[in-house]
Order: C-alpha cells, then structure tokens, then sequence
C-alpha cells in the first residue's frame, strides 16, 4: 500500500496534468502548478473519493498546498 | 472535420468520393434492448494531438470533436490572429443537443453518489456554445461569440449567421459550424422512441438509403465540421486560399408539425428561394444541391417537392445528392460537413454520390440524385439544405470564386 504522501501526490499529478515530480510538497496548486479555481474544486472532490471521506467547503477552501493536503488527510484519516 | 468517415477533411472527402458507408454496429454500451443498435461513429479519435489530455478531460466528446474540427479548420486558413485583428474575428458554432453524455453521466453520478460528486466542469463540459467559447480561448478571437441551436439545421444556420455578422459589419472573419455527439443510450432511445431512425439492424451500411423505396429512416452519426468565413477582401489582402464564395443564406419555418414537414416541401422550398434571392442568383445558376436527404420517408419526398416547386422544369438538369447516404445524420453538425463537402464539389467540380439507392421513389422521377457513384461536371454554385425537428429550414448557397 502506497503512503498517504505519495497516494495525494499522484492525485495531484493525475488531476492537474503535470508531473510527479513537480508534485513537491511547498507546491501551490494555483501557483505553481497552474490549477485554476474549477481545478482545485475537482481536486478536493478526487481526494475525497481516494480516502472515501467528505472534506467541508470551509476546509477545502483552506487547502492550497501539496503538503496542506497530506496535512489534512493526515489528521482527518489517522 | 471530424466524421464517421474520417478525422480530417481529406479522409472524409475521399470516403465520400469513393461512397463509403461509416455506419457499423454500436459498441461503445450494451444496445441490446434498443430497437437500432447501429450508428455512423468517429473512429479511432485521438484529441492529445490538438490539446493537454487534461484538457479533453474536462469537456464533453461533442466538444473534442468540435474542437479538433476548428482547430483543424483555422490553421487551415493560415489565419493569424493577432491584437490588432482580433476584435475583428468571431465563431459561431452550434451543436443540436449539446453535452448529453456528460448530462447523462452525472444524473447517474447524483443517483448513485449524491450531489456532491458532480464535477465542476460538468456546466463548462457540457453546455452548446463552449466549442465557440473554447476556440476563442485558445486563439484569442474577441470578436462575436455564438452558437445555434435548431436541431438538424444548427450546422447550415451558424454558417449563415456567421456569413450575416460578417455582411452587418459586426467582424471580418468568423469561424462556424456544428458539433454533436449524441450515441449515448438516452440520445439513441429517444430517435428511436420517435421512430426516426432506421432498423435495418442486419446491415448498417445500406441502412442509410435516401430517396430508395426500400428506406424506413435516417441512421444516427456524429462528428463535427467547422469553416472559416472572411470577408472577401480581407482574404485577399492576406493572401489566403480562397476555396468558394459564400453567396447566399435563406431560412423558413414550416409552422407545421415537432417532427414531420409538410408534404408538398412548402418550408424548404422557401428556404432555398430566399437563399437564391440572397444570393441574386437564379435557380438556373445552380448545378449541384446536397441536399438534406435524410432517408425518412417523408422528408425526402418533401424535399423533391420543394427542388421542383422551386427549379421547376429544369429540376431535371440539376445534380441532387445526399452524402448522409455515407457520413448518416450528424445532426447539430451535419449542415456544417455538408457546408464543406458543397465547397470540395466546386474545387474539385464533382457532385459527391447517393449510395444505397437501388430502386428510387416514383416520386423522385426525372431528377440526378447522382445514384452509387460520383459525377464529375461543371459546378458554379451549389445549394446545401437542411431542415430540422421544430420545422426550422436552413440553406446556403456556395459559389465558385
């Protein structure tokens, strides 16, 4: 079973269209990996459905980085 | 172009001009409970060439095609698009149903899942006018942005209207056409429940049969076509390839029935008389019409009315064909394909054959429908016709240049 880093990483990948290793934790979806506002909704959605969990609006919203990613489903699955 | 008989222009033509059947049994999902289980598919359609596969994720297949079928068409023009002409160049491109399969997918997604598991991009995948709104995206055209919507005659109407934006002042170049993709299981049950497609389950390819007596419907295509208008001397200051003339645009409605024209064509004939006086042309200036011809019993009986209510005795020396013999009905974007098949007609001065028609209606005696192969002969203007559920007519008038 793949880490929950790497398991969000190639989500990441995989809904934004770039590579895996550009995928570094400090990258910002909008930012750095050219994710436009629609992108970050679907991939909130993708994550959800990777770790069968429902993440509120209020902390989607909060969720810009990789790492606020791994961060999150960290704390939220462990 | 994107087409059952081809993903380009070239491929298709040639099909067209060899009179190739693109219809096949449907296999994308299970129609065994349909009472048509055929259809006239793309093949082999791959978007990545044309854009970031992340890109085509996000967009419904009638968009793909759309796309792939306009980015073909403007770097075909040679057509740049720079700040400067910018304003100055528009698209109206128009599809008859629009997304139904991505309406479809996430109707199931909400039943299935919730409401929270629709995609953010299903309204932007899904809606008519995003092939108008993404090519001018891609390119940077800021001048009108449009798209039809009159069922079967979506393709031969976003043409005239582009031709109209461009003879009003409103652009210099406009990009137009159709695009649709509706084999989905709630597109093909509802043309079946309507009882407009034929059933000739046991051979696809001769199913579509226009004209013959032995036809019981038309048989579902998909696709997309997509022109580039200019206005004349803006092409010629520019240099560019100057394929035909777009002269002439005319429209009607039936005011007669959802589905059914009326017997005696009186909407189409219509249709085709305002294109002629558009255009100032004469029907004796015609050679050639590709006609709407959709193998419906009624409707193609109608529109041989229509040709001889308006060409009247010299109906018979005209070419009348319908290339839906091959390509089946495309629907939203078969007036588009047609629209570019009329042109290569007067490029390569041949009338494209009807196949499949082995016995003719009576109806239909004395007149060309060009039957099984080819005709070439000299071309110097053409008429393409469409008509569409709601009554809504459509035809243009294309001439050598």
């Amino acid at each position: 079973m793949s880490s929950i880093e790497e398991r969000v990483k190639k989500i990441v990948a995989e809904q934004l269209g770039v590579k895996e290793e550009d995928v570094k934790p400090e990258a910002s979806f909008v930012e750095d990996l050219g994710a436009d506002s629609l992108d970050t909704v679907e991939l909130v959605m993708a994550l959800e459905e990777e770790f069968e969990t429902e993440i509120p609006d209020e902390e989607a919203e909060k969720i810009t980085t990789v790492q606020l990613a791994i961060d999150y489903i960290k704390e939220n699955l462990g | 172009m994107v087409s059952p008989l081809g993903n380009t222009v070239d491929e298709t033509w040639s099909g067209i001009l060899a009179g190739t059947s693109g219809a096949g049994p449907i296999d994308k999902f299970d129609v065994s409970a349909f009472s048509t289980r055929f259809a006239a598919m793309v093949k082999d359609f791959d978007p990545t060439p044309y854009m970031a596969a992340k890109d085509a994720r996000k967009m419904d297949m009638f968009l793909q095609y759309g796309m792939v079928a306009a980015i073909q068409a403007v770097e075909n023009s040679g057509l740049d698009v720079t700040e400067d002409n910018a304003p100055r160049v528009g698209a109206c491109i128009g599809s008859g149903m629009g997304g139904i399969a991505a309406i479809e997918d996430n109707a199931m997604l909400i039943a299935e899942k919730g409401p929270r598991r629709v995609s953010p991009f299903f309204v932007p995948g899904a809606i008519i006018n995003m092939v108008a709104g993404n090519i001018s995206i891609k390119y940077g055209m800021k001048g009108p942005n449009l798209s039809t919507t009159t069922a079967c005659t979506t393709g031969t109407h976003a043409v005239g209207l582009g031709l109209r934006a461009i003879q009003y002042g409103d652009a210099d170049v406009m990009v137009c056409g159709g695009a649709e993709m509706v084999t989905t299981p709630v597109g093909l049950g509802g043309f079946c429940a309507a009882r407009a497609l034929s059933t000739r389950n046991d051979d696809p390819k001769t199913a579509s049969r226009p004209w013959d007596q032995d036809r019981d419907g038309f048989v579902l295509g998909e696709g997309a076509g997509v022109l580039v208008l200019e206005e004349y001397e803006h092409a010629k200051a520019r240099g560019a390839t100057i394929l035909a003339e777009l002269a002439g645009f005319g429209m009607s409605g039936d005011a007669h029935h959802m589905t059914s024209p009326p017997e005696d064509g009186a909407g189409a004939a219509l249709s085709m008389r305002n294109a002629l006086n558009d255009a100032q042309l004469g029907p004796e200036g015609v050679q050639y019409i590709n006609a709407h011809g959709t193998s419906t019993p009624l409707g193609d009986k109608a529109e041989i009315q229509a040709v001889r209510a308006v060409f009247g005795e010299i109906a018979g020396g005209l070419a009348v064909s319908s290339t839906k013999s091959m390509t089946g009905h495309l629907l939203g974007a078969a007036g588009a394909i047609e629209a570019i098949f009329s042109v290569l007609a007067i490029r390569d001065q041949v009338a494209p054959p009807t196949i499949n028609l082995e016995n003719p209606d009576a109806a239909c005696e004395g007149i060309n429908l060009v039957p099984g192969e080819a005709q070439k002969m000299p071309i110097d203007a053409v008429l393409s016709n469409s008509f569409g559920f709601g009554g809504t007519n459509g035809s243009l008038i294309f001439k050598r240049v």
